[in-house]
C-alpha cells in the first residue's frame, strides 16, 4: 500500500527523519508512536506533500508521489488530520464536509458544473451519512468553530474520510480526549477498517495504540528503533529505553 | 433630479468595484489592485467607443476581458505573497497602472478635434451615452442592470459549493489543500473574476461621467474598494451595497456641508462600526432583526 524508503528530512542541521523505511500494508491499522520531536508528524507531512523530502522516496500503491501537491495527492487517495485541529471555523459543519467530499469516484464520473455547485443528491447523501458516523446530524448547521472540542475532533474526521481515501493518516486523534471519547474513536476506527480503508495512526495515547492498531513501528530521532505486533513492542528493549531512558544497574 | 440619479450610479459603480474585492478578500486575498483594474477598464472601454466607435455593450465586454485577462496575470505571482506583501505587490500594479496612463496619449482627429487619451491633460469627451440620445435615467437604468446582474450571479455562488470553497481556502489554505481543494485553480480564479468585475465597474464609469484623470484610480480608490466589503461584512453581497450606501450617500453626500472635516468622521465612524460590528454592518445579527421585523422565517439545512 505504502512503502518509505529510505526517507530522511534534515532542517538545517537536524535530522528530523533519517533514512527511514517502512511499509504498510492493505486494510492495517499502522501505528507510529515514538518520544516527542522523534520525527513522526515530520513523516505525516511528508506522506501528505506539505514538507518536501530532502532524499528518499515514498510509493503509494507501486507510484511515486514525488512532487506532487497535497490536493492531489488527496485526489490519488491519502486523506489526513491535523495534529492542532484546522476546521474551516466560519463554515457549518455541513459546509466543511461540502467542501471535502467532492473526490470521490462516483462524484468524479459527475459534470464539473455539478461538481462544482456541489448540488448532486448522492453527495448530499454522503454527507448525510458522515455526519451519522460522527454524531453530528443534530449539528449540520453549527459553525464549526462554535462546536465543543471533542466534536470539532469528530467533524476533522469526518472531513478527511469524506474524500472516501483508501489510505487516512490521522495525527494524535486522540489528543485531549477522555476516556469515554478515546473509546468512541477506536470504535470508529475499526470500522474503517472493516470498510477496507488502510489507516496510520500517530498517537501517544498507548491505551488507543495498543488496542487497535495491528502492527507499531517506533520512531526516535528519525529512525526507526522497533516494528512489531502491539505485544512485541511493549516487550521491547529499546523501546523501553527510549521512551523511559536507561537504567544504571544494567 | 440629476443629482440623485448621479448618486445612484456611483453606488451601482462603487457596489461593483466592492464586489470585486469581495471575491478577494473571500479567499483571504486583500488585493489593492482593484483601481489598477477598474482604471484599466475604463480606458479600455472609453478607447474603444470614442476612437474606434464600438457600441457600449461590446465595449464593456472587451473592457472585461482585458481587466479579467490582466488579473489572471497578476494573479499567479499574487500567489507567491499573502498579507501585507500581497497589498503592497498589488499597490504597485496599480500605481503602474495609474502612471501607464498617466503617459498614455493616443489622439486621433475627427470632425475637426482631437479626442483620446491624451495623458496628463486626461481623456475627455467620452460621451456615448450623450451621441446617442440617452437620457440620464436611462443610464441609471443600463448601470444598474448590470450591479443586479453581477450581484445575483455572486450571491447565488455564494450559496453553491462554490462560495464554500473560496470561503474554505480564505480561512485555511493548508486544510483546503489537503482537502482536495486545488489552492492555486481557486484564488487565480477569484482574482481574474475580480478583474473582471472591477473592469466592468470601470467601464461603466467611464462613460457615466464623460472624463478620466488619472488622479481617480489612485490608492485612494483601492481603499474604498476593500473598505465596502470589509465593512459590510462577508456574510453576503448585501452588506457591500449597504457599506456603499452608508460611505458614499451618508457620508461622502450626505455630509457634505461638513466640508473637509468629513475625512475625519470618516475615519472614526469606520472605527466605531468595526468596534459594535466586528463581522461589518450587514452581519447574521443585522440580517435576523431583520427577518424577524419582515416576518420571514429563518431557512433551516445549508444549501
Amino acid at each position: 500500500m505504502l512503502e518509505v524508503k529510505t526517507l530522511s528530512k534534515h532542517f538545517g542541521g537536524v535530522r528530523a527523519v533519517d533514512g527511514l523505511d517502512l511499509r504498510v500494508e492493505r486494510g492495517e491499522i499502522f501505528g507510529l508512536i515514538g518520544p516527542n520531536g522523534s520525527g513522526k508528524s515530520t513523516l505525516v507531512n511528508i506522506i501528505c506533500g506539505v514538507l518536501q523530502p530532502t532524499s528518499g522516496d515514498i510509493l503509494f500503491e507501486g507510484r511515486s508521489l514525488d512532487g506532487r501537491a497535497p490536493s492531489a495527492r488527496l485526489r490519488t487517495g491519502i486523506a489526513r488530520t491535523f495534529q492542532n485541529i484546522r476546521l474551516f471555523g466560519g463554515l457549518t459543519v455541513w459546509q466543511n464536509l461540502w467542501v471535502a467530499g467532492n473526490s470521490t469516484e462516483d462524484i468524479k464520473s459527475q459534470s464539473i458544473v455539478s461538481r462544482w455547485i456541489g448540488t448532486s443528491t448522492r453527495l448530499k447523501k454522503e454527507i448525510e451519512v458522515m455526519l451519522e458516523f460522527s454524531d453530528l446530524a443534530d449539528k449540520a448547521d453549527v459553525l464549526a468553530s462554535n462546536l465543543a472540542f471533542g466534536e470539532q475532533r469528530r467533524l476533522e474526521l469526518a472531513r478527511a474520510i469524506a474524500a472516501k481515501p483508501r489510505l487516512l493518516l490521522l495525527d494524535e486523534p486522540a489528543a485531549g480526549m477522555n476516556q469515554a471519547e478515546v473509546g468512541e474513536l477506536e470504535k470508529r476506527l475499526r470500522s474503517l477498517r472493516k470498510q477496507g480503508m488502510t489507516i496510520i495512526l500517530v498517537e501517544h495515547v498507548m491505551q488507543l495504540v495498543m488496542g487497535v492498531t495491528d502492527r507499531i513501528a517506533v520512531l526516535n530521532f528519525g529512525s526507526k528503533i522497533a516494528e512489531g505486533t502491539p505485544e512485541n513492542i511493549q516487550q521491547d528493549k529499546a523501546v523501553q529505553t527510549a521512551y523511559l531512558g536507561q537504567s544504571d544497574e544494567s | 433630479m440629476d443629482y440623485y440619479l448621479n448618486l445612484i450610479n456611483t453606488i451601482g459603480i462603487h457596489t461593483l468595484l466592492g464586489l470585486s474585492a469581495y471575491l478577494l478578500i473571500l479567499t483571504g486575498q486583500v488585493s489593492m489592485a482593484q483601481a489598477g483594474f477598474f482604471g484599466v477598464g475604463a480606458y479600455t472601454a472609453a478607447i474603444l467607443t470614442v476612437i474606434f466607435q464600438w457600441s457600449i455593450l461590446s465595449a464593456i465586454g472587451a473592457a472585461m476581458l482585458v481587466a479579467g485577462g490582466l488579473a489572471f496575470l497578476v494573479g499567479f505571482p499574487a500567489l507567491r505573497v499573502r498579507g501585507l506583501m500581497l497589498v503592497v505587490a498589488t499597490i504597485a500594479f496599480s500605481e503602474f497602472a495609474r502612471m501607464f496612463f498617466y503617459n498614455l496619449r493616443w489622439q486621433v482627429v475627427r470632425d475637426g478635434t482631437e479626442i483620446g487619451p491624451n495623458g496628463t491633460m486626461g481623456f475627455a469627451e467620452i460621451r456615448y451615452f450623450n451621441n446617442n440620445g440617452w437620457l440620464n435615467w436611462e443610464v441609471t437604468i443600463f448601470l444598474w442592470t448590470f450591479v443586479v446582474v453581477v450581484m445575483a450571479i455572486i450571491w447565488w455562488s455564494d450559496r453553491t459549493r462554490v462560495g464554500a470553497v473560496l470561503r474554505a481556502v480564505g480561512e485555511d489554505e493548508l486544510a483546503a489543500d489537503s482537502t482536495g481543494i486545488n489552492v492555486t485553480v481557486v484564488k487565480v480564479a477569484a482574482m481574474t473574476a475580480g478583474g473582471v468585475v472591477a473592469g466592468l465597474a470601470g467601464s461603466l464609469y467611464a462613460h457615466q461621467v464623460t472624463d478620466l484623470d488619472h488622479h481617480t484610480f489612485t490608492v485612494l480608490l483601492a481603499t474604498f474598494a476593500i473598505a465596502y466589503p470589509i465593512l459590510g461584512g462577508l456574510t453576503n453581497v448585501f452588506g457591500t451595497l449597504v457599506a456603499v450606501v452608508f460611505i458614499q450617500g451618508l457620508l461622502v453626500e450626505g455630509l457634505r456641508f461638513l466640508g473637509d472635516w468629513r475625512m475625519l468622521l470618516f475615519g472614526a465612524l469606520i472605527i466605531v462600526a468595526m468596534n459594535f460590528k466586528p463581522m461589518g454592518l450587514f452581519d447574521n445579527q443585522t440580517i435576523r432583526i431583520l427577518q424577524n421585523a419582515l416576518g420571514i422565517k429563518r431557512r433551516g439545512g445549508s444549501t
